[in-house]
């Protein structure tokens, strides 16, 4: 009984462990999460930081990027502020556990959505829209003479783990029976520094963040993305499954970009646009998107205004993407898939009603 | 039983009631009080499995069976990502217990050598021993084998310029080891600017190695060393005043009376050896952590991959433990 007695606290502390990795239950209509935003005074958004173009903190200190300026448009959404943020780095494998585990409200950074992480059986993400249509791409040095995806039989190819790039890679070299060798490594830092080391004659990832990475490489000339795209890669900002009422206030915040952009809604313009459409009671539909009337921001849990709010922040999404990986960027990525609907792109927001 | 049986005695000295028992009393103590602890991990277990159902992550088992499809960099055993999750751990395990036996073998060898080398009559070599282990044993390990893989394997040259010593040749491809080939005792030979040779081993898995070797033999050198110095310093006189040379005095007198005091000792520093394995990951060796993650990432379902993570290295260590006590018991002072 003595020697039964000494060992009974360690169930009690393997239970006391246990009861402490339950996450807490429990949604209803009023966002859990968003109360708790605001009663912090803060949103705490999860990014890669280390992403040009999409997520990266320059010499000042201060995030720049497509998926920052999301976090920001969210930001200013909630607090009319954009600054109100908070940015974690969160390397590929960390990203699902950080979001789940409530460390971070909202993930924005470049996320494939797939089905087995929007599935609540799965990593049970919700997904905004997709604020950037990608594809998986190949970059070789250009001294190797590599053209093509068959030229790669044989030769190490480097790739982060726990991403779809690993597993899109394995699907297609076995569609195209090539045998290659995977090198993973836990950070894109170490992925890409294997790489540069010479030790892969490749390197696989969505190919906006090898354009991104790219810009920061002794000798960005001497690599070359080869033009098979291995798989369809659609990034979209992501919340949790269980908080429904904050997964719908960042989906809509996103989309209200896209709209501001269709309507000719920019960072210079919207504050004329709010006083035209307060003078004219005709533009129902720019009163209702602009907050004038209506309570599309009530049924949300944010401002009346929130769209006014975020596109003052950051501006449109055309905006956006011009000036962080567009023309107006050292990446100089085509707007391709990521055009309006209207000019024959993939981003079309549903009516603001 | 004069006690219990009911007499003229019994009015005067009643017997004790069955909870004023001596002999009962502490059996039903310890039964409330595990009773009590019973009902608390039943709370406990209930609270994790409500808590869990709800957010849709209650444990499940189902997806060790599903096709892992992603590959595997090296393997002892076959592989291929049509195979199960499953399979993908077990590859992931055997490449674990590869790094920890070599790791195991190589630290000992150097450790032990490092260990002797502090009480040689050399006073260079004695001072060049100090600098390695006071440099190898404090600086994170980490550290240590990104700077092997980053700095020193991969700024290594490929083909015909890479360096070549007998039987071994080191490239960035790997480290290709002479040893028995199909025609006999092979050496590595460069086919069409390709080194070939019986045996390879990648650069990621000989970082690993000598990192882990270089960190874990400064800490067995320091814990020879002390078993050495626990042996008097009369054997040494005597074994001199024998003839026995230094070396002889090592070997046969000095070191068999020091294992008595230098295994318990090992047993801790292998354990590290085979928990720093999973560092791996940081230089792209695949190694049960490796596999591990990536399967929790396509998944999700992270906590049945870290009891499985966890269960692993537990049992790997407690293995360890388990032949480290035996030899310990082999080679103690037999008292007769």
């Amino acid at each position: 009984m003595r020697r039964l007695a000494r060992w009974l606290p360690v169930p009690v502390m393997a239970g006391a462990l246990l009861a402490g990795c339950a996450p807490d239950g429990g949604s209803g209509v009023q966002s859990a999460k968003l109360s708790a935003i605001q009663g912090r005074g803060k949103l705490i958004c999860g990014v890669d930081g280390k992403l040009p173009g999409f997520s990266f903190v320059g010499p000042d200190g201060t995030y720049s990027g497509l998926d920052v300026d999301v976090c920001k448009a969210v930001t200013a959404a909630i607090f009319g502020d954009p600054k109100k943020v908070e940015y974690r780095d969160l390397n590929s494998s960390e990203r699902f556990a950080a979001l789940a585990s409530g460390e971070v409200d909202l993930l924005s950074r470049n996320t494939t959505m797939t089905l087995s992480r929007d599935a609540a059986g799965g990593n049970g993400l919700s997904f905004a829209p997709t604020t950037f249509y990608d594809g998986q791409g190949v970059m070789t040095p250009k001294s190797s003479g590599i053209t093509s995806l068959t030229a790669l039989a044989g030769k190490p190819i480097c790739v982060e783990s726990g991403t779809t790039t690993e597993l899109n890679l394995a699907d297609r070299m076995r569609e195209l029976n090539v045998p290659y060798t995977p090198l993973k490594f836990q950070t894109g830092d170490q992925t890409y520094a294997a790489y540069l080391g010479g030790r892969c004659v490749a390197v696989t990832s969505d190919r906006s963040q090898l354009a991104g990475k790219r810009t920061n490489f002794p000798n960005p000339a001497e690599h070359v993305l080869l033009p098979d795209v291995l798989s369809k890669e659609p990034l979209a900002p992501a919340t949790v499954n269980a908080d429904p009422a904050w997964a719908d206030a960042v989906r809509w915040v996103t989309y209200a970009l896209m709209q501001a952009e269709e309507l000719g809604i920019t960072k210079a313009n919207v504050a004329d646009r709010v006083t035209a459409a307060k003078a004219n009671t005709n533009q129902a539909d720019l009163r209702r998107f602009l907050g004038v009337e209506g309570e599309f921001g009530k049924q949300l849990g944010l401002p009346a205004d929130f769209v006014v709010k975020a596109v003052s922040a950051v501006g449109n999404y055309g905006e956006i993407f011009e000036r962080n990986v567009g023309s107006g960027s050292p990446l100089k990525l085509e707007r391709g898939l990521n055009r309006q609907w209207t000019q024959g792109g993939l981003i079309y927001s549903p009516p603001f009603r | 039983m004069p006690v219990s049986t009911p007499g003229p005695g019994a009015a005067a000295n009643p017997p004790p009631r069955w909870w004023q028992n001596r002999r009962t009393l502490p059996w039903l103590v310890q039964g409330i009080v595990g009773l009590l602890l019973l009902l608390l991990i039943a709370f406990l277990l209930g609270n994790l499995v409500r808590n869990l159902s709800a957010a849709g992550l209650l444990l499940t088992w189902r997806w060790l069976g599903q096709p892992a499809g992603f590959d595997v960099s090296e393997s002892l055993l076959p592989f291929s990502p049509d195979l199960p999750y499953w399979r993908a751990l077990v590859v992931g395990l055997v490449n674990t217990l590869r790094a920890v036996i070599a790791g195991l073998i190589g630290s000992t060898l150097l450790g032990t050598l490092v260990g002797m080398a502090s009480f040689s009559s050399n006073a260079l070599l004695r001072r060049l021993v100090r600098v390695y282990v006071e440099v190898n044993r404090n600086i994170p390990l980490l550290l240590q084998l990104v700077f092997w893989y980053f700095v020193v394997f991969l700024s290594l040259p490929n083909g015909t310029a890479a360096v070549q010593l007998p039987g071994v040749v080191l490239a960035k491809s790997g480290l290709y080891l002479a040893g028995p080939g199909s025609g006999g005792w092979e050496l590595p030979s460069l086919i069409n600017g390709v080194w070939h040779a019986p045996l390879r081993l990648s650069v990621e898995f000989a970082a690993l190695l000598t990192g882990l070797i270089v960190h874990i033999s400064a800490f067995i050198a320091e814990v020879v060393r002390g078993g050495i110095a626990s042996v008097p310093r009369g054997q040494w006189e005597a074994a001199s005043s024998l003839g026995l040379h230094w070396w002889n005095t090592m070997r046969r007198i000095v070191l068999p009376q020091a294992l008595r005091v230098i295994v318990p000792g090992l047993n801790s520093q292998y354990i590290n050896l085979a928990k720093g394995t999973s560092l791996a990951i940081a230089v792209g060796y695949t190694d049960l952590y490796s596999v591990a993650e990536t399967t929790l990432n396509q998944t999700g379902r992270a906590i049945e991959v870290y009891l499985i993570l966890l269960t692993a290295y537990l049992a790997i260590d407690l293995g360890i433990s388990a032949v480290m006590n035996g030899l310990n018991r082999f080679v103690q002072l037999r008292e007769r």
